[in-house]
């Protein structure tokens, strides 16, 4: 790959940005939408020429003789020197994840600013909005190139900034300004345990570099000589402290509550961002980083663990939402967790590490099906003015298009075959039943209670009950081309992606490796997802009254499920009761009174001093020479005491 | 004496002074003060070029320019010239604050001339202060500096100006004393018995004579003395008061320019001359600013006023500067001035937006203001881009300076140095709370009060003065290795010689 393309892959995006960040008011929407929308093209091509060229150009710098795919550092600048060898470099590290990311990231993000053409069309602040797209789109490509975990933790925090700017892009709602301001803050906590990992491993391996830590992995174990720290080996800590960056961007629990509200921001930008690309930054550091996971178990087991619980927890929550782009946000957290799980339980030792190429496919299949949906949630949202199901229904009389391509986004989450979702969590499944029956089934589970929240999302909208859109003086119809025509592309990529031979591109040793299905878990969850589907078309296919029973059934779980099991409230209470008025007003008040009130105590005092001396001075000659009169005898009386003494 | 170019950061200051008296209109006086320093700028940038240029012919010596002209011989006061890249760094900032400065006070009323007289006089003492490298000349600039701030305060200022103004000076005066203390017990101590006595920097530092006993008593004088200017918690709480009555300018070159002092004055007189006594004694200020670091970034959480925030967040910010002065390394120290650049740059660039926003809306307090970004969007983005680079957002200056001062005391073993080192890391989520609740509140959301919609937005002056900081900002942070090798290099053996390390 010649440095020119992959340089102008960062490059047109920045570029973009500025143009439009400094210029952009002098434009007009449509100069800037377009000139946004061309700049993505562009890079659009390079990085599938470049992904092309990685995958099958079959040059010796990608593939070796013995057909195992390489890591190729295009190129690699200092950028800052702490020392000799902790350098912070930017560079262009190609590999199959970060050549299957340039295509994921470059193709959704060109779908979105081609869509938004439609969607934001006449909205204050276009130009703005094509801005900060670039902007992300920049700062995300460079995160999945990077060649050392530095680089990434800078693309990291620019990607939280762009995702800040992009939430809070209706700046004027209060609610979106205190979602972006929670999203930032809440990322930039778990962004904290990411710096501290990062200074830790770093201090031991003295290197940020990717590649030299992920060849030699027993390298890195060996370089911190078996340190321990409470309980836990360093690397553990280190790794679980970098895993913690990956749990608040990729909203694990219980760092996911920025998400939900997140879908303050324009839709598109929802499925840019906050579905297909920035919220599988976690999983994509985890696989960064895989070959040293190996070498911690402990480590890996905790991912799991959290994957595990995130997942069953958002599946359940979803079930209960009535704002489709909150349903569709908790079933975005689900879904990272599963490709959580999947790193989690592979082992270089069990079935080639099948967990983790069914991870990486999966955050392949699942960008496609979310953006999908998500867009199709923006189309109908643009179409009826509102968040909530409970003023859609019977909608697939009026938006044909919207509701097919929906309804193929709904069966490739689902696992239905032969959508893209079905080989994806497939793998993710056999994975988990290879690691521990406990997780195969835990994820079929969840995987059931998926295909049931996504089809009671489905029938709400496009079923049930038809309200009288007539009387709201406004006849919901679908959207113009440019945003139809992402919709077709994206339902179409995911009807086949399934059937790409995801393990010969992408594993985790970058060994080639056949996918073939496993017939009894993939029966199995077709089942599971069949049945769940049926129970989904019984209770929300007409309106009836049978989901009210189900929820009066299980009240209290339904009420804590619909609140998210009160994890805001925690939050609010930790910040506000605690933080703000447990913490910080006490030392603003510490500070004022006691070490600013001590400071002037001094004052006071010196002041007092000067005021009970001054009298001295008079000025009066009588009183002097009678102060020195007294003070005569004083000494004369004490000198002679002193004498008689002596 | 005038081949010497360093003496010209002297000179060109006198010279507006002089240029002031002659003036009749605040015309003439604009003129006067941005050709100076615009001149002045020059000057650092010609010095910097000149300065790399005899480092790549491979020049090796701690310090260039050096020169000495005598003072007054019997006690061998000289006024002694030398520098390094810090003191490279450092003028190159104190020219940009002080031409930025003079763009923000382009409508200063009453008195324009006097108040030209006393920010010029004010930074006469800091050039001075920063090509001095004899100690007596040194305390004599740091005065010059600081006495002006009594009556810029006093004169210029708002709100409870008489108190701050007296609170500000006397604290700092305290400071001094303790200063003066340091510095004579170090010139008596600054040759070996029967050695001629001397002020100069580089020569105490050379004949290492001073006794380590001694130096336990010497090394807290100096670093509790430039501290105070330095902000280090607990003498820190002149910086709220002061700033929120100062002018503009006055805070621009306060927080920007004159704490610094205090940050180079710890490192080049207190740790540079008592390696010892600092890494013996290290672990007592560390706890200090590291308190400061976090104590000052939770007050600001709760402020209303934005000069007390902003005030909040310096003390924050320049605890990290003397934290990682204190660490002892040259990664953490190269950070440790990066900083004092970022945070001087950004600061003042805070300062300046503060006082044209407040020029406006005629109130600081942020919960009489919001919508702001509606109104006059050109200073409003200038803010966030200036909360970002105060959060630690890559691209911007404070990122890189943090990364450096945390890499670099993680180098650090053991327990005490690690605990304190992800204290301070933990200062970058709280500075994101209060950096976007003041954004949320003041700019972001709908328009707080209906008088405020009829405001307008920059003039011309007041963009080149934020352009000119935001650029300085960017510069730092999309290249920051081009300051970091300008700054590393200085940290020649002499203080890791003394300790045995690096």
């Amino acid at each position: 790959m010649d440095q020119i393309t992959s340089v102008l892959i960062l490059a047109l995006p920045l570029c973009m940005f500025l143009l439009l960040g400094v210029f952009g008011n002098k434009m007009s929407h449509k100069m800037a939408g377009i000139l946004g929308t061309l700049g993505m093209g562009v890079t659009l091509i390079l990085a599938y020429s470049t992904a092309f060229t990685y995958f099958f150009s079959g040059s010796e710098l990608f593939i070796d003789a013995a057909g195992n795919r390489l890591q190729s550092v295009v190129f690699d600048h200092t950028w800052l020197a702490f020392t000799d060898n902790l350098v912070i470099k930017l560079g262009f590290l190609l590999d199959p994840i970060s050549a299957m990311m340039l295509v994921v990231i470059t193709t959704i993000s060109f779908m979105v600013h081609l869509y938004s053409l439609g969607y934001m069309h006449g909205e204050t602040g276009f130009q703005r909005y094509y801005a900060f797209l670039s902007l992300f789109s920049f700062s995300m490509l460079g995160l999945v190139v990077a060649t050392n975990i530095f680089q990434m933790y800078i693309f990291w925090e620019l990607v939280g900034a762009s995702s800040y700017l992009l939430i809070g892009f209706y700046y004027t709602k209060p609610s979106a300004v205190s979602a972006s301001k929670k999203a930032f803050i809440v990322t930039r906590f778990a962004d904290l345990g990411f710096l501290v990992g990062i200074l830790i491993l770093s201090f031991y391996t003295n290197t940020f570099d990717f590649v030299s830590m992920t060849s030699n992995p027993q390298n890195v174990l060996a370089s911190t000589g078996g340190a321990m720290f409470m309980g836990g080996s360093v690397l553990t800590w280190a790794l679980v402290l970098i895993f913690m960056g990956g749990m608040g961007k990729s909203a694990m629990m219980p760092l996911h509550i920025w998400l939900p509200d997140a879908m303050e921001g324009p839709t598109p930008v929802s499925a840019l961002i906050h579905a297909a690309t920035m919220v599988v930054a976690g999983v994509f550091l985890v696989a960064r980083m895989f070959p040293v996971y190996l070498m911690e178990v402990t480590a890996l087991e905790i991912v799991t663990w959290v994957g595990a619980l995130t997942a069953l927890y958002a599946a359940i929550v979803a079930c209960t939402q009535v704002d489709i782009k909150r349903v569709l946000a908790f079933s975005t957290i689900s879904q990272i967790a599963f490709m959580m799980v999947a790193l989690g339980v592979a082992r270089d030792t069990i079935h080639e590490g099948v967990g983790y190429m069914a991870s990486m496919f999966h955050l392949f299949t699942h960008a496609m099906f979310k953006a999908l949906l998500f867009l199709g949630a923006g189309a109908l949202i643009h179409a009826v003015h509102s968040n909530d199901y409970t003023s859609m229904g019977g909608l697939r009389k009026y938006m044909p298009i919207t509701h097919i391509t929906f309804l193929i986004g709904c069966l490739a989450i689902a696992g239905i075959p032969p959508f893209a979702g079905f080989f994806s969590k497939d793998e993710i499944l056999v994975a988990a039943f290879e690691n521990s029956p406990l997780w195969g089934i835990w994820m079929t589970a969840v995987a059931g209670l998926t295909a049931f929240y996504m089809f009671r999302l489905y029938y709400r909208i496009f079923w049930w009950n038809e309200p009288d859109y007539e009387h709201h003086g406004h006849v919901p119809h679908d959207a113009p081309w440019t945003m139809t025509l992402p919709l077709i592309i994206l339902a179409a990529v995911s009807c086949v992606a399934g059937f790409i031979p995801f393990g010969e591109l992408v594993s985790w040793n970058r060994e080639a490796y056949h996918i073939h299905l496993n017939i009894p878990v993939a029966a199995t969850s077709v089942i599971v997802a069949v049945c769940a589907i049926a129970l989904a078309t019984v209770m929300y296919r007409k309106e009836n009254s049978l989901p009210d029973k189900v929820a009066n059934s299980v009240k209290g779980l339904w009420t804590a499920a619909y609140n998210r099991f009160y994890f805001d409230e925690l939050y609010l209470f930790i910040t506000h009761k605690i933080i703000f008025n447990l913490v910080s007003r006490p030392i603003a008040w510490f500070d004022r009174h006691i070490i600013d009130g001590s400071m002037d105590m001094f004052a006071t005092l010196a002041h007092k001093a000067s005021g009970a001396i001054k009298g001295l001075q008079s000025g009066n000659i009588q009183s002097y020479v009678l102060i020195y009169l007294m003070g005569a005898l004083l000494i004369g009386v004490v000198t002679v005491v002193c004498v008689v003494i002596l | 004496m005038f081949e010497n170019i360093l003496i010209y950061f002297v000179v060109i200051p006198v010279l507006m002074l002089g240029g002031l008296a002659l003036c009749k209109n605040i015309k003439q006086i604009r003129a006067v003060a941005v050709v100076g320093s615009l001149a002045l700028v020059g000057l650092s940038i010609a010095l910097l070029l000149g300065y790399l240029e005899q480092r790549a012919a491979g020049a090796t010596a701690e310090m260039l320019y050096v020169d000495s002209w005598t003072w007054f011989a019997p006690l061998n006061i000289n006024l002694a010239v030398g520098v390094d890249g810090i003191s490279v760094a450092m003028l190159i900032l104190s020219a940009i604050i002080l031409l930025t400065g003079s763009f923000a006070s382009w409508k200063i009323d009453p008195l324009p001339k006097e108040f030209f007289l006393w920010l010029i006089l004010l930074s006469i003492g800091v050039f001075g202060f920063f090509i001095t490298i004899d100690l007596f000349t040194m305390f004599m600039f740091y005065e010059v500096a600081l006495i002006p701030m009594y009556l810029l305060i006093g004169v210029w200022g708002s709100g409870n100006k008489n108190y701050s103004a007296m609170k500000l000076t006397l604290m700092l005066m305290g400071g001094s004393a303790f200063l003066m203390l340091g510095l004579i017990g170090i010139h008596y101590h600054s040759a070996p018995e029967g050695q001629p006595l001397t002020w100069n920097l580089l020569e105490i530092a050379q004949n290492n004579a001073i006794d380590r006993n001694w130096q336990y008593f010497l090394f807290p004088m100096t670093f509790v003395g430039f501290g105070v200017l330095g902000a280090m918690f607990p003498f820190h709480t002149w910086s709220p008061d002061g700033h929120a009555s100062a002018p503009t300018a006055v805070s621009m070159l306060h927080a920007g320019v004159l704490m610094k002092l205090g940050g180079y004055g710890c490192f080049r007189v207190a740790i540079y001359l008592m390696p010892e006594a600092a890494n013996e004694l290290a672990w007592i200020f560390l706890i200090l600013t590291g308190i400061s670091v976090v104590y000052g970034a939770f007050s600001a959480c709760v402020q209303t006023d934005l000069k007390y925030i902003n005030a909040y967040s310096s003390v924050s910010h320049c605890g990290l500067v003397l934290f990682a002065i204190l660490m002892l390394n040259t990664t953490a120290m190269t950070g440790a001035i990066m900083q004092m650049l970022s945070h001087g740059l950004m600061t003042a660039l805070f300062f300046a937006l503060i006082g044209m926003i407040y020029g406006r809306t005629h109130t600081r307090d942020i919960r009489m203001m919001g919508g702001l970004m509606k109104i006059m969007p050109f200073l409003a983005v200038c803010y966030v881009i200036a909360g970002m680079a105060s959060l630690g957002l890559p691209g911007l200056s404070g990122f890189v300076a943090e990364m450096t001062i945390f890499v670099g005391s993680f180098q650090h073993t053991d327990m005490f140095h690690r605990v304190f080192t992800i204290v301070a890391c933990c200062s970058i989520v709280i500075t994101a709370v209060y950096i976007l609740r003041v954004v949320g509140k003041l700019l972001l959301g709908p328009v707080q009060d209906k008088h405020h919609l009829e405001l307008t937005d920059a003039t011309w002056w007041e963009r080149l003065s934020t352009i000119t900081l935001i650029v300085s900002v960017a510069a730092i942070g999309c290249f920051p290795n081009f300051f970091a090798e300008l700054i590393k290099f200085t940290f020649s053996e002499n203080i890791f010689k003394v300790l045995g390390m690096n």
